[in-house]
């Protein structure tokens, strides 16, 4: 059981990765915080996959953790964001 | 009894690994902002939920089950806000109030 939690919790890490691509493609400041939304629940998944998997339990911590920080950083992009459109207009 | 449990979390974390993969695709390859925005939150609150629910099926104590839904709950709260927040700035002509 172990090791199919293992390699899901790899196969869902490779997947958000391959997802950070639109990160250099863009075009809008709005996809690229999407692809970083992404890693992070998928970081938070693959981090509850790894802590049943590996027996270490403080590893739910972190992930809750991870989609603590993961919202605020969206908060704050839409934030600047505002503020910046409302100095360019 | 442990079988069938385990054909359970395997049933529900690839679910959601699927879901996840089909985020990433819809991430990449979907037109415009907002239909991007649309796999996004399925991939976070599907992926995520079929990932809570597999591990959730292996046994543990109730209070290491409650933490990881609250995991759930808190992601399936802030995804939600925040996928309003960003389809406010990404609509055309967005962002300015």
């Amino acid at each position: 059981m172990a090791d199919f939690l293992l390699a899901a919790a790899g196969f869902v890490l490779a997947t958000v990765t391959l997802g950070l691509v639109r990160i250099l493609r863009g075009p809008s400041e709005a996809d690229r915080i999407m692809a970083a939304q992404l890693l992070g629940s998928g970081g938070i998944a693959a981090l509850l996959l790894l802590a049943e998997a590996m027996s270490v339990p403080a590893a739910v911590d972190v992930a809750l953790t991870l989609a603590l920080l993961a919202a605020f950083v969206s908060v704050a992009f839409v934030k600047g964001f505002a503020r910046s459109g409302a100095d360019g207009a | 009894m442990s079988f069938a449990l385990d054909a359970l979390t395997i049933l529900a974390v690839s679910t959601g690994a699927f879901f996840f993969l089909a985020g990433t695709v819809g991430l990449l390859r979907f037109p415009d902002a907002l239909s991007r925005l649309h796999a996004l939150t399925k991939a976070d609150n599907l992926g995520l939920g079929l990932v809570v629910l597999g591990l959730l099926f292996q046994p543990e104590e109730l209070f290491a089950g409650l933490k990881l839904v609250t995991v759930w709950l808190l992601t399936l709260l802030a995804g939600a806000t925040v996928t309003q927040l960003i389809a406010r700035t990404a609509r055309p002509g967005g962002a300015q109030e």
